[in-house]
């Protein structure tokens, strides 16, 4: 069949089983939004800023595992997406970034709406494209969706000028189904002689620990992990990335690890002697000071992405390849392995991180007049019975949930966790609400955050998402403030924000409900009132205790057993 | 810091230069020199890069480039036996016939080649490896030097050392 560039986009996004683009029409693209009139195969989200599109696509991928869509226009509309774009970079999450671009002939003239997308976004993408002639449209879309999805996922940017997408040009178009690439063959399958390694060692170990990650999640591996670690019968941590990977509710879970991480998992990473990382990237806010991270233990490392070993921290046994396959193989030989692993095999281990759980980090003064962040964060996992879509903004609210909203299924904790991106809770949330219409979603924000995106209630309001924005509204930027209290002898500066709107008026004004507690007795009944109105977006204000801080804490250049605990005056 | 050679057989697209400096500039590893050209094969491209750092900086180096997808193989030529090779051309003040003589003189003790010539200046031409380059500017210093263009290291490995699009 003969099409334009504009009708091959959306043919072969039909083809490829896309059902959402996330996008925002302008000049360079308004010949791809005529080829998109009138069809409903694909449906197009219209949002109201394009870093939300980049997010809402984000949501949608982190929580189904396929690629996320966007499709935005030259200039600014690309330079918006960028955060996005970024965001998605650092977290490794599948996404193609459609951009329009000015035509061929004016490129470089710094013409209307023109700025060099491929180049301001080719840090922060595992690969991009200029389009420069329709004949390569297919095969390139193929190519970005491959790049996109394969070896460790990421963001991929499409750059096409305005006229290649000329509805009077048109070629013979057909699918290309596979696609062949001479620079691009990423390893799946481990290294066998280096996992039989990693077994020997495994069996030496008297003080073991498992450190898993994002790319659990993103290699679709949590079952894997999870007969591993039975298997193995030693304690795992998990970093902000992985949470729900392994369930938290299991006994062998010993929390999150690093920052904000429990202090039993942090004792044990500091004690262990053996040490298995399981797609994670021992970034800088799960390692701490590098110098005496994991001191006496050896390390094995298994990752997709040969450039995350021994990137920060040296590895004993580095295995390339896909988590899941990897695990399996693991398994296999666990198996067959004449060592008797189990809990029993490293009992006392466990006996000394029951007695670093006795310490109980998490604890908080639940007998306060004020709503305590925490308390309002285990009421939501009560009222949901924890099978709810998280997706948070960052801050303080960001580890509260990670602590307290207890993930025990991947891909329901949905967060900006290497950017670190304010703003990307609730566009998030949109994404993960249209691919799972029947479920509960609840973004999890601060005051701060959720300005950074507010224009997208609106969005919602056109969709109708029944998204529950729950607001722990401490009138500071708390995190900010944290390190204010800490580190800087409680100077606050541009911590406080006045002026803050009148949320619930806020919300009522796009035609959501709005709803205000400031009792600990009101939020649970508030939230299930909230989580009652099946086809409502709710915007609960929750008025929290102001000075609340996340603990633990690993204060920047320190050591994992260097922690700062809830000061014991406010526990009772 | 020992100097290393990287050999890159990379697509030959337009923006892969870019992304192989980019990527030096964004994670802060030093760069020497960069040369790069098409190969006999259009399609690809060869780059020749002059890099330092520690063994662990050198072995992320090569995992980063090998991360980028337009990156087909890579080779550390200094892993083994090599050739490297730089071109100089040099503009020297040449005013004086003691003067000229002795810079003709200094140019063919380093094989070079006087390639333009004018009543006060001479342009030489010098191949061969950064060291002998350096040491030619060395007997020349001070004097007369008014320019010098260097096209920065080409590599090859000896013998059956290869980086091809085939060979894994």
């Amino acid at each position: 069949m003969e099409l334009s560039g504009g009708e091959i986009l959306v043919q072969f996004l039909k083809d490829e089983g896309v059902e959402f683009i996330f996008g925002y029409p302008g000049g360079s693209v308004l010949h791809i939004y005529d080829a998109m009139y009138g069809q409903d195969d694909i449906k197009h989200i219209l949002v109201r800023h394009e870093q939300a599109a980049t997010h809402a696509a984000d949501g949608y991928a982190r929580s189904t595992g396929k690629p996320g869509v966007v499709l935005v226009t030259s200039g600014p509309g690309a330079t918006n997406a960028v955060t996005g774009i970024a965001t998605a970079y650092m977290d490794s999450i599948p996404m193609i970034v459609i951009t329009g671009q000015v035509p061929l002939p004016v490129i470089g003239s710094d013409a209307f709406q023109e700025v060099d997308s491929v180049g301001i976004t080719r840090p922060c993408v595992k690969h991009n494209f200029l389009v420069k002639d329709i004949n390569d449209m297919a095969e390139t879309l193929k190519k970005a969706f491959h790049i996109a999805t394969t070896g460790r996922p990421g963001p991929v940017v499409v750059d096409i000028p305005k006229d290649i997408t000329d509805p009077s040009i048109k070629i013979p178009y057909s699918y290309p189904k596979t696609v062949e690439m001479r620079s691009y063959k990423p390893v799946v399958q481990g290294h066998s002689v280096q996992i039989k390694r990693a077994v020997d060692m495994m069996a030496t170990a008297k003080r073991p620990m498992i450190y898993s990650g994002g790319g659990v999640v993103l290699g679709e591996a949590s079952a894997g992990l999870r007969q591993f670690v039975r298997k193995l019968g030693f304690p795992i941590t998990q970093t902000l990335m992985g949470l729900g990977a392994y369930p938290a509710d299991d006994e062998q879970n010993v929390g999150m690890l690093g920052m904000h991480g429990t202090y039993e998992a942090n004792m044990a990473m500091h004690e262990c002697d053996v040490l298995i990382a399981v797609g994670a990237r021992f970034d800088d806010r799960v390692t701490g000071k590098l110098a005496e991270f994991c001191p006496t233990a050896k390390i094995i490392h298994i990752d997709i992405d040969p450039a995350s070993i021994s990137k920060n921290v040296k590895v004993d046994v580095p295995i390339v390849g896909d988590v899941g396959n990897v695990l399996a193989e693991l398994n296999k030989l666990l198996d067959l392995s004449s060592t008797k692993f189990g809990k029993q095999s490293v009992a006392k281990w466990w006996d000394q991180i029951t007695q670093w759980r006795s310490r109980e980090c998490l604890a908080y003064d639940r007998d306060s007049d004020l709503i305590k962040p925490q308390f309002a964060v285990e009421m939501l996992h009560k009222v949901t019975k924890g099978e709810a879509y998280v997706t948070s903004d960052v801050g303080q609210h960001q580890m509260w949930a990670a602590q307290y909203y207890r993930f025990n299924e991947p891909r329901r904790w949905i967060n900006s966790g290497g950017l670190g991106t304010m703003g990307f809770g609730l566009p998030a949330a949109m994404g993960v609400q249209l691919a799972h219409p029947e479920a509960q979603v609840a973004c999890i924000t601060g005051e701060g955050s959720i300005q950074m995106n507010i224009q997208e209630l609106s969005t919602c309001m056109q969709y109708g998402l029944p998204i529950k924005i729950v607001t722990l509204n401490n009138r500071y930027l708390g995190m900010v403030r944290q390190w204010q209290e800490f580190t800087y002898e409680e100077r606050y500066s541009m911590s406080y924000m006045e002026a803050l709107p009148d949320f619930k008026k806020l919300a009522e004004s796009y035609g959501h409900v709005g709803m205000e507690v400031d009792k600990p007795a009101d939020v649970e009944a508030a939230l299930k009132e909230a989580f009652d109105m099946k086809n409502r977006l709710v915007f609960l204000n929750i008025i929290t205790d102001q000075t609340e801080n996340v603990y633990p804490m690993i204060e920047a250049g320190k050591a994992h057993h260097d922690m700062r605990l809830m000061p014991v005056r406010e526990l009772s | 810091m020992k100097r290393h050679i990287i050999s890159i057989l990379i697509e030959n697209e337009a923006g892969a230069l870019s992304r192989v400096a980019g990527l030096f500039s964004a994670r802060g590893y030093n760069i020497e020199s960069l040369t790069v050209s098409a190969t006999e094969d259009p399609s690809l491209s060869r780059m020749t890069i002059v890099t330092s750092g520690s063994k662990e900086i050198i072995e992320q180096i090569k995992k980063q480039l090998n991360k980028l997808i337009d990156v087909i193989k890579l080779m550390e030529l200094t892993d083994g036996e090599y050739i490297e090779r730089e071109l100089a051309l040099i503009k020297l003040r040449a005013e004086g016939a003691e003067d000229r003589e002795e810079l003709k003189r200094l140019s063919d003790v380093f094989r070079g080649h006087i390639v333009d010539v004018n009543s006060h200046t001479y342009v030489v031409e010098l191949t061969g490896d950064g060291e002998k380059i350096d040491a030619f500017l060395k007997a020349v210093e001070g004097r007369c030097v008014i320019e010098v263009v260097r096209s920065g290291v080409s590599g090859i490995a000896r013998g059956d050392r290869y980086l091809d699009v085939a060979a894994s």
